[in-house]
């Protein structure tokens, strides 16, 4: 379970997060929506420690990721987190982009960690691709590498920040799928996203935020179908139209 | 030497000049190698430090820049001369030579680190990796692919510069040239000679430099 | 051991070496003029589509730029000797300070010029520009700025390697310096401000070209 509590961030003078609070338990998975700036993808750099906060506090597992003593790299092993940018490291295979980490990280066996990243890569379709270099492929095959490779770490909980954003729309259907894929599996995942009828269709709850709080925060069928505040009201007939 | 004073050039001078010949190859490898370690190094502190810091290793490189080879060779060899403790003439050019080269290698390198997107580098992080498994694994190849041309743009020049360690009487290609040309008076033979053995060990790299450019620009 | 150093006499030959100082400028200067005019000759000559023209150009580049500089001058003083062609020292190191000058340079224009693209002159020519505007007004103000800072660096180079003057007995900056140095056996001393001289020149010639790249090319770069 990941509690957040209380959580204020400022960047210097900027003020992004003020006073976000937030549960999201094991199997859930939640949409965090919004108008760009209004700090949701900071939110998710903030709960895998990424970056530090000013007060409040967030719990993952009974670990709080901003306490001083804090293994985080050990804490992200069970955050995985696809990025907007694909991310994906240029100067390896696609195979060896997704065992990597488990190689370094958790020190698995080089043909373990192949073994679990050929499972992931083939469980997001990628199976042709192995020995593939990232650059030769379309941007929602790289996508779907990048969710693999945080997939072959085994995490407890996925962060999706706006991983359609940068694809061409015609890409945009493939990635999805794979999160829909994810989340039928039962994976816990918070997916910052303006797929709004995307977020409506797999999402448990959905936060709408605005102005770094949490607006409002519901069943998508009360955020989105019947919104009770007026900015998210707002905000969905600007999208929705 | 009862004979004459000048004798014509004969194989039995192949020796001498392929001593002169293996000297440069040798000398050339040493300081691109530590060249390259102590850059890379010196690049990252670059790329990583804050500006005091920087401004104080800029300036030391800036330095090891800014004065001909030839001047810091002729004053380092003086100055450990001078101090007690002279060197081989091998031992100080290779000091020398690399330290120049460790100049030119760390701006390659910091530009190599630079170039790395910080997403990238927090993908890492996301994964679980420690700072320095993201130095590692993902900016030191990453980078170091992206600088590839220019290493091999600094390596060639050594090479090249490495002619002048013969002004401390390190026995390198045109010195050994040099002192055959004042025996057998055939400059333009034994300088032809020179001219080429540089060449054919240049001009390929060269090329080779300018088709991985090409390649990466695609 | 203990090295007592003595600055006076350094200090005592400051003009002899202020004058080094002049002939590395000079020096340097003219090979980069001169190297800056062959060099356009031999960039449009490689550029050409006929071997006559490019094959010569590219044989200059490729060994001005895969041989050492000191081969280039040993070559000039030594080698034409051998033929009856007899160079001063200065001249010497002049013709190998152009040649390789030359040698960077061409391949600097010719990339300069590739780098603009076509559009370029396509959109121009759109707009009823005769071919020399074309050149005068848009191409090359675009490639002055590409070839701007390698050229700088280039000046630079020869700077720094018309030291090796040294080796042929001339009279530059390091040559007075050798000279002046065997007189009095203060080596360190003297190279010491030499060393000190060359890092001024090379600041100064830095810092003044990016003022003036600041003052060329407002905006971008």
């Amino acid at each position: 379970m990941i509690k957040i509590q209380g959580v204020y961030k400022s960047f210097d003078e900027l003020e992004v997060l003020k006073g976000v609070d937030l549960d999201v338990k094991k199997g859930e998975v939640i949409s965090v929506i919004g108008g760009s700036g209004s700090g949701k993808s900071t939110l998710l750099y903030c709960i895998n420690g990424i970056e530090k906060i000013q007060q409040g506090n967030i719990i993952v597992d009974e670990i709080d990721v901003h306490a001083k003593g804090t293994n985080r790299d050990n804490l992200r092993q069970r955050l995985g987190m696809v990025f907007q940018q694909f991310n994906s490291f240029p100067h390896l295979t696609v195979l060896e982009n997704a065992s990597l980490a488990p190689r370094i990280v958790k020190k698995l066996k080089k043909k373990e960690a192949i073994e679990i990243a050929k499972e992931e890569l083939n469980n997001v379709g990628l199976s042709d691709k192995f020995d593939e270099y990232p650059t030769r492929m379309s941007g929602g095959q790289q996508q779907r590498l990048a969710i693999a490779r945080a997939l072959a770490m085994k995490p407890e909980y996925m962060l999706f920040d706006e991983v359609t954003s940068a694809l061409d729309p015609e890409l945009v259907g493939e990635v999805l799928d794979t999160l829909r894929m994810l989340s039928d599996a039962g994976m816990t995942m918070i997916c910052v996203t303006h797929e709004i009828a995307f977020a409506r269709e797999v999402s448990d709850k959905i936060a709408f935020f605005h102005q770094g709080i949490i607006e409002e925060l519901g069943t998508p069928e009360q955020v989105i179908s019947n919104p009770q505040k007026e900015t998210t009201q707002k905000f969905l007939s600007k999208v929705l139209h | 030497m009862g004979m004459s004073l000048f004798t014509p050039l004969s194989w039995n001078d192949s020796g001498f000049i392929l001593t002169g010949v293996l000297n440069t190859v040798y000398i050339s490898l040493v300081a691109i190698t530590i060249g390259t370690v102590l850059g890379l190094a010196v690049g990252f502190l670059r790329a990583e430090s804050n500006r005091v810091t920087n401004t104080l290793l800029g300036g030391v490189l800036d330095i090891l820049r800014s004065v001909p080879l030839i001047i810091q060779l002729i004053l380092f060899s003086t100055y450990i001369g001078a101090m007690g403790h002279p060197l081989n003439p091998f031992a100080a050019g290779s000091i020398v030579l690399s330290l120049y080269t460790m100049a030119f290698m760390g701006e390659v390198f910091r530009g190599g680190f630079e170039s790395v997107p910080q997403s990238m580098v927090v993908a890492g992080r996301s994964l679980g990796m420690s700072y320095w498994q993201t130095v590692l694994y993902i900016r030191l190849p990453i980078g170091m692919r992206a600088v590839f041309p220019s290493w091999l743009g600094v390596a060639l020049s050594v090479i090249k510069d490495s002619a002048l360690v013969s002004v401390i009487g390190y026995m390198e290609l045109l010195r050994t040239s040099e002192q055959l040309i004042s025996r057998t008076q055939q400059p333009l033979e034994i300088l032809l000679g020179v001219g080429l053995f540089y060449f054919i060990i240049s001009y390929p790299l060269s090329l080779y430099g300018k088709y991985v450019e090409r390649k990466m620009a695609i | 051991m203990e090295y007592v150093f003595h600055w006076n006499i350094v200090f005592q030959k400051m003009p002899q070496l202020l004058h080094g100082a002049f002939v590395t400028l000079h020096l340097s200067v003219s090979a980069m003029l001169i190297g800056i005019v062959i060099a356009v000759l031999l960039a449009i000559a490689k550029m050409s589509k006929s071997r006559i023209y490019s094959l010569p150009a590219t044989i200059w580049v490729e060994i001005a730029r895969n041989t050492p500089a000191l081969f280039q001058i040993y070559m000039a003083y030594f080698g034409l000797g051998a033929l009856g062609i007899h160079l001063s020292p200065y001249v010497a190191v002049l013709s190998a300070l152009i040649f390789v000058n030359a040698g960077y340079l061409t391949e600097t224009f010719r990339g300069g010029f590739q780098s603009i693209p076509e559009t370029q002159y396509n959109a121009s020519k759109s707009l009823g520009m005769s071919s020399i505007q074309v050149y005068r007004y848009i191409i090359l103000p675009q490639m002055f700025r590409r070839i701007y800072h390698p050229m700088t660096n280039q000046f630079v180079w020869s700077i720094l390697m018309s030291s090796l003057g040294i080796l042929v007995g001339m009279n530059e900056l390091s040559g007075e310096t050798q000279r002046l140095q065997s007189l009095s056996f203060r080596t360190l001393e003297f190279f010491i401000v030499a060393a000190i001289m060359y890092f001024i020149i090379t600041k100064f010639v830095l810092l003044s070209a990016s003022l003036v790249s600041k003052k060329l090319f407002k905006g971008d770069i």
